[in-house]
């Protein structure tokens, strides 16, 4: 239980992926802690993708100022930028399928040292569908994954296999978690760094996965 | 005006004659954004059943494609995202009503290529993945990909901001989405707008989708329901 409160705090896990963008770049972010990255760019020239069919998300509008022809992929009401540009649903998802996003930050709920991604299904569960995830990570250029280390029951999310219906396969680049930061590379996961005061084996202890040095 | 054949005085005289039970009906719009809601409404009084609809989403209880799951009319479901909608669950929980999932991008692909004359085109998204069950895979330069089948509908109904008479249309921000590839799969489409502008009105270089794609367009009132209300406060000076 103390594991998923250990290290980064959300807005830190956010802060850290927002990192991993560099001017210029072409982003699409997911619901939940990715969307906190928005926050965190700083001075970056960052433009945001809403993949039902908008370029340069703007924040959400102030109270009284909501449109209904203007929602982001989550359906919340959001505002445009003197750079927007809107698109219909096939250019969207061209832009994303050919390889013009440059990277995606999604949640999970598995990932794999493989880089295998489960992130839309729980057999048994109510299933509410895939929505664009999996055309995402089998498009984007650069897959991170933000989420939290361990699951409520204290379990590591970070595995050798996903157990799990996969949303993409060999799809993740980069996982980043309230403990800090693995890559996927040939034979497992790579240590990249590891949160404020957590310790390299408390990382390794808390991941199923295995770790190369 | 001439040229106005397009043109019905209601969404239910717009639908007159195209109608048939089993039928498939591709349906613009996300979530609420850009629906047909005009059309969905008429879909309702004309009691049409045992339809297939591809759409991203199903509504929600009592709005949009919901209305059409509360009086059975639907059979099937080819969708990315659904259960926002409570009525949407218990009737797939119960076998009542079945449902293909389509990753998104698939989904609008499958649309788009109907209305191109490509009967089926290779992705990599789903890859790997329970969508991939029983389709082709094919190999290009080292990566796999799979089959996906391409949507020709019975009838596609969209939803666009303006029309001229001739049927070309001008969407609205996010409200475009699915409706240009599904106004284009359809063997007949009718478009639902907020205005018919006079002709020669709509700048030709602004146009989003030329009229070839419409056959039928009306005009009405629309309610246009935000699905998930966010804002941020003004800060004080």
């Amino acid at each position: 239980m103390a594991e998923a409160s250990k290290g980064w705090d959300r807005n830190q896990m956010a802060a850290r992926a927002a990192q991993e963008l560099e001017d210029g770049m072409y982003v699409n972010l997911g619901i939940g802690i990715p969307t906190l990255v928005a926050n965190y760019v700083g001075d970056k020239d960052i433009t945001l993708q809403s993949e039902n069919g908008m370029l340069g998300m703007g924040p959400f509008p102030f109270e009284g100022e909501e449109d209904p022809d203007l929602i982001n992929a989550g359906k919340q009401t959001i505002t445009e930028l003197s750079r927007t540009s809107y698109f219909d649903s096939a250019t969207s998802f061209g832009m994303i399928r050919g390889g013009k996003i440059a990277a995606a930050i999604l949640g999970a709920m598995e990932v794999a040292e493989n880089g295998d991604l489960a992130n839309w299904m729980i057999p048994g569960k109510l299933v509410k569908g895939m929505g664009g995830a999996m055309d995402l990570v089998a498009g984007v250029g650069r897959v991170i994954v933000v989420m939290d280390h361990t699951n409520k029951a204290g379990e590591s999310k970070v595995l050798r296999e996903c157990t799990l219906p996969l949303t993409g396969k060999g799809v993740v680049d980069r996982i980043i978690t309230n403990l800090g930061v693995l890559d996927v590379v040939p034979g497992g996961l790579k240590i990249v760094e590891c949160a404020e005061g957590v310790t390299e084996e408390e990382l390794r202890a808390a991941t199923e996965a295995t770790i190369v040095s | 005006m001439t040229g106005s054949k397009k043109v019905y005085a209601t969404a239910d005289a717009a639908l007159e004659g195209l109608l048939h039970d089993g039928m498939l009906i591709a349906a613009g719009g996300f979530g609420l954004c850009g629906i047909p809601e005009l059309l969905i409404d008429a879909l309702v009084r004309s009691g049409v059943k045992d339809l297939t609809i591809a759409s991203n989403n199903c509504g929600v209880d009592g709005f949009g494609l919901g209305k059409l799951l509360d009086t059975r009319q639907i059979r099937k479901m080819i969708s990315s995202y659904v259960g926002e909608n409570a009525e949407f669950m218990r009737q797939y929980l119960s076998g009542e009503l079945e449902l293909e999932f389509n990753p998104q991008g698939t989904l609008a692909e499958r649309m788009r290529a109907g209305g191109c004359g490509i009967p089926g085109f290779y992705t990599k998204t789903g890859v790997g993945t329970v969508i991939a069950e029983g389709k082709e895979v094919k190999t290009f330069d080292g990566q796999d990909y799979i089959l996906e089948r391409a949507i020709v509908a019975d009838l596609s109904i969209v939803k666009a901001w303006k029309a001229d008479d001739t049927g070309n249309l001008v969407f609205r921000k996010t409200a475009r989405n699915f409706n240009p590839p599904a106004a284009m799969c359809g063997r007949v489409c009718v478009a639902e707008v907020e205005e018919i502008v006079p002709r020669g009105s709509l700048d030709p270089d602004m146009i989003h989708l030329p009229g070839i794609y419409v056959h039928r367009i009306v005009q009405g009132p629309h309610e246009k329901r935000i699905e998930q209300r966010t804002t941020r406060k003004k800060e004080t000076a």
